[in-house]
């Protein structure tokens, strides 16, 4: 009953709407001036300006306003520097924007339809259109190449000391995998040697230098240390994206890539900044990926170079953690591959502690 | 010339279907659904783009309401939606990026690909530089039909099971040729596979077409420098299409080959659905390579019919010439060779080698230069004007202010070192929505309204046309200007939902409000809806030259027939922005009016070109002859 009652009053309503319409067109064609413009001209070259006055204060109002609610504090060295470059396109487009939004929308009134006026004829002005090729393509020309050298400084070459970390997207999760304190370096992986079983990575284990490796639900960082991501994907394209370290790269199956970076912020400096004691760092994956494309969060921890150090000599390595995997490892890096892992105890150590 | 032979034949030809009474006219099949008319043809594809439209416009609200009001009940949507309702009342998130991904694709391709294009390239090329019809209204023909069938494939794949295909109109693989990695992968993307390459095998039929007409069937004295920019930008616009459309067949083709017979073009190191894929050896950027030197021109597909279309009408209705009328052709050809070279600025962070980086920066920042002297080209045109806001006009300075708005961010995000932060959040939806999809798609409306009595004899509403454009216009701001705000927080494309993240937790406010605003904007295109149809059938009727407008269109007869003019097609003498001359008795002096009946206005140089005109119309072939 009610749906029927509320169809009916739309119908109704529709039916005022088309009479009103009709009636004002008919009065229109009986008061009809062909050809010429009426009143309402004058309404919409007006309603132009209005418009335009009403969006460029809500637009300036609502930047200075909420400008902390829109703008995300930056973390990362290059971040810094291409923040500035951000807010020197904006100022530069935005005063271009002002200035040609207000000259063209009061042209619009002021140059609306008058009984008996004509138009200019003003077909061409090769100076001022020279004017105008040549100056936007300055003020472009340096905004290149402000751009230019921040983009090859960004994505040149890291330094030999940096800090190596992978990262691994899959549907739907992030894992990284950390070189281990031993050797410092990433062992060898191979995508066919993936199963479901424990060894996520492929990890290749006739490489020794994948016996320390091991693996983070968790991104931890060290501050103020050069890190190099090292980014893959096991299915379909996912992009890393760490919002306050303005850092994004695709994870490409088949084409490993990376990114490097430095933090200035840890997690505890940045809670204290924000003032939000729960503040966290998080990685987001902004390539769509499938059905869990929106879920797919690490949580990043940015800890001082010591306490980094330490968190990740605390760690069992991924061979520690998957003991099965030892029968994969060659025979003769078995004993090798058991200490490396932390499985057994390094002679060695026990060697030099006895000495001293 | 050739133009002169087939103009005589073509002359003779029709000029015996009107001694006749045009009994050759065919039956209602041949007439209005296999018609080889442009002008029935334009009408095709302008109603199944406004189908297309309104489709894809209501897809984007569901996925707004989500997005706006994530905590909503959707289960009234049950009886339309099905299964993509969850049990919980809420949208499948799987379903959400199918709604996004064929928004997008119904948009760029079948609303402002072929319902622009397809629509006033074929209705105003032959009409505006003076020919019977198009080169070969069979291949015309087919153009709509493979159009149709395209579309009747795509809009198949939304009532299969598994749904339409999912992964973005970009359809990037691995996503979309592994049907283990979405559901939409399935059966779903090999229609819209399907549907593309239909889509492509039409958008070439309809360019090559296109091309020829306007090289080759001019009429007398429609020299290239005295063609209208419209008919420049739809020039332009098929020359690309021709060039870039078989590069995107080659990328569906070589994906076809990846999803379904085992080739690894675009796949390796694979491992998914708990099983390493045999695939070796493809690349994935390939794809995006292919894809995008489709893409990017594609961009300008879209927009340059809309930027010819606006300038015919900004400068009809500011009662002025067109500034720098060949500034305008210039900067159009080099936004259409620029945008061959740009392609890979939509990749700068996909792993490509940063050193090819550093140069699309640079090709893609130049092209921003061109466009900005289009803009102040309007804005001057406007200067010192005499401007009658119809419809049209109020449509096409929306055009130039979404061209501005949204162009001005392109300026960010061609900047790569910016881009790093910018890339796939919302900051890059609110640009190419605003400079690409609103932008042309004024356009098309700005055109439909303009050329309204042209095809169907009666006017338009202008109040109803005025209360859509200011509902339409402030709706386009309020949906894609909060969108900046979002982007630079951060907020990431094709969520559907932000809370998993406590970075992207604010906003609720801003994105109810766009969600609110995309809510009114589809709803007031109803206006023009019931505008365009009811004025199709009672709309007043149309006065032979409603807007006082120049061009040849406009020396037709209310209701063209086949063959547009009824005797002889008209010489053209002039070039068509004869606005307010000085000297001249009306503010207005069309194209078909000689100089030697215009001595109080004429140039200095015009009064010299009085002397070809005299041995009747054949010096105007012989000044074009000079130019080749």
């Amino acid at each position: 009953m009610m749906s029927l009652i509320v169809f009916l009053s739309v119908v109704l309503v529709l039916g005022i709407l088309y009479m009103i319409f009709r009636v004002s067109s008919l009065v229109g064609v009986a008061k009809a001036k062909e050809g010429k413009p009426d009143s309402a001209n004058t309404v919409n070259a007006a309603l132009f300006v209005v418009f335009m006055i009403l969006s460029l204060v809500g637009f300036f109002w609502y930047s200075f306003t909420h400008f902390k609610s829109y703008t995300l504090p930056v973390a990362s060295e290059h971040g810094v520097r291409t923040d500035g470059l951000f807010w020197t396109t904006m100022w530069v487009t935005v005063v271009a924007f002002v200035i040609i939004s207000i000259v063209m929308f009061v042209f619009l009134y002021q140059y609306r339809y008058q009984p008996g006026r004509k138009a200019k004829f003003y077909p061409d002005n090769h100076y001022l259109e020279l004017t105008w090729t040549i100056i936007p393509a300055i003020v472009l020309a340096v905004l290149i190449f402000t751009g230019l050298k921040a983009w090859t400084d960004i994505t040149g070459k890291a330094a030999d000391d940096a800090e190596v970390i992978e990262i691994v997207a899959q549907q739907f999760a992030w894992t990284a995998r950390y070189p281990g304190v031993k050797d410092q370096t990433l062992g060898k992986v191979n995508y066919k040697l993936i199963d479901n079983f424990g060894n996520e990575f492929g990890l290749d284990l006739t490489d020794k230098n994948s016996f320390d490796d091991f693996k983070s639900l968790e991104l931890h960082l060290p501050k103020g240390k050069e890190i190099l991501l090292k980014i893959r994907a096991k299915d379909v394209l996912h992009s890393v994206f760490l919002p306050h370290f303005r850092v994004k790269m695709d994870a490409v199956p088949g084409m490993p890539t990376q990114f490097k970076f430095t933090v200035t912020k840890t997690t505890e400096e940045m809670r204290k900044e924000t003032g939000n004691p729960n503040f966290n760092y998080e990685l987001a994956c902004t390539e769509i990926c499938g059905r869990g494309h929106f879920s797919m969060r690490m949580p990043v921890i940015v800890e001082e170079e010591a306490a980094y150090n330490s968190w990740k000599a605390a760690q069992e390595t991924w061979l520690k953690q998957n003991p099965n995997y030892l029968k994969k490892v060659p025979d003769a890096l078995k004993e090798a591959a058991e200490i490396k892992a932390g499985i057994q105890k390094d002679p060695g150590a026990g060697v030099a502690a006895v000495t001293e | 010339m050739a133009t002169t032979d087939i103009h005589l034949h073509q002359d003779v030809h029709h000029d015996d279907h009107d001694h006749e009474h045009e009994h050759h006219e065919g039956n209602f099949w041949t007439t209005y659904i296999f018609s080889q008319d442009h002008k029935v043809i334009a009408k095709q594809f302008l109603i199944t783009g406004i189908f297309w439209a309104l489709l894809g416009g209501t897809l984007s609200v569901i996925f707004r309401l989500q997005l706006g009001f994530p905590d909503m009940n959707l289960d009234w949507l049950k009886p339309v939606l099905g299964g993509w309702i969850t049990p919980e009342g809420k949208l499948d998130p799987e379903f959400y990026l199918a709604l996004v991904t064929m928004h997008g694709t119904i948009m760029v391709f079948f609303v402002l690909t072929a319902g622009l294009s397809g629509t006033f390239s074929n209705f105003l090329i032959p009409l505006q530089v003076g020919a019977r019809d198009m080169a070969s209204g069979f291949l015309n023909m087919l153009s709509y039909w493979f159009f149709f069938g395209s579309s009747v494939v795509m809009f198949v794949s939304f009532f299969i099971e598994t749904g339409p295909a999912g992964g973005g109109w970009t359809v990037y693989p691995p996503l979309s040729a592994l049907p283990q990695a979405i559901k939409g992968s399935g059966l779903g993307m090999t229609l819209w596979l399907v549907a593309m390459a239909l889509f492509i095998v039409s958008s070439l039929l309809g360019g090559i077409n296109y091309i020829t007409t306007v090289i080759n069937l001019r009429t007398r004295g429609m020299s290239f420098t005295r063609m209208p920019l419209t008919i420049w930008a739809f020039f332009f616009t098929a020359i690309i299409g021709v060039l870039s459309f078989p590069v995107l067949f080659a990328a569906a083709l070589l994906l076809i080959f990846d999803r379904s017979f085992g080739t690894s073009f675009y796949l390796s190191d694979i491992f998914i659905g708990g099983e390493a894929l045999p695939r070796d050896g493809g690349s994935p950027i390939l794809f995006q390579h292919l894809f995008w030197f489709l893409g990017h021109p594609e961009v300008y597909i879209v927009l340059l019919p809309a930027l010819g279309i606006s300038s015919e009408i900004i400068a009809t209705n500011s009662r002025k010439p067109i500034f720098g009328y060949k500034a305008m052709i210039g900067s159009m050809l080099f936004i259409a060779i620029l945008s061959f070279i740009v392609w890979a600025h939509h990749m700068f962070v996909t792993g490509m080698n940063p050193f090819l980086g550093s140069i699309f920066m640079l090709l893609t920042l130049i092209i921003a230069v061109p466009s900005a002297v289009k803009i102040f080209n309007y804005v001057t045109t406007l200067w010192q004007g005499n401007i009658r806001f119809t419809p049209g006009m109020l449509f096409s300075i929306g055009l130039v202010s979404f061209f501005l708005t949204g162009g001005i961010t392109g300026i960010f995000l061609g900047n790569s070192a910016i881009d790093i932060q910018l890339h796939d959040t919302y900051f890059v939806v609110a640009h190419f929505h605003l400079v690409m999809g609103s932008a042309s798609f004024f356009g098309m409306l700005a055109g439909i309204y303009h050329w309204f009595p042209k095809m169907f004899g009666r006017m338009m509403d202008d109040r109803l046309g005025y209360i859509h454009f200011w509902l339409t216009f402030v709706g386009v701001y309020m949906v894609f200007f909060p969108m900046h705000y979002i982007g630079i927080a951060g907020f990431p494309r094709r969520y559907y939902t932000w809370s998993n993240f406590e970075a992207f937790g604010g906003f609720t406010d801003l994105n109810m409000l766009v969600s609110l605003a995309a809510i009114l904007t589809l709803g007031s295109q109803f206006i023009f809806l019931f505008n365009f149809f009811y004025s199709i059938f009672r709309g007043r009727l149309a006065p032979p030259n409603p807007w006082n407008a120049t061009t040849l269109e406009w020396t037709t007869p209310r209701h063209p027939g086949h063959g547009n003019w009824p005797g002889e097609i008209p010489s053209v003498y002039r070039w068509p922005y004869d606005y307010s001359k000085p000297g001249a008795k009306e503010d207005y002096i069309p194209q078909t009016i000689p100089y030697s009946e215009t001595p109080e206005s004429n140039l200095p140089h015009e009064n010299e070109l009085i002397k070809l005109e005299t041995s009747n119309g054949e010096g105007a072939i012989i000044v074009e002859g000079k130019k080749h």
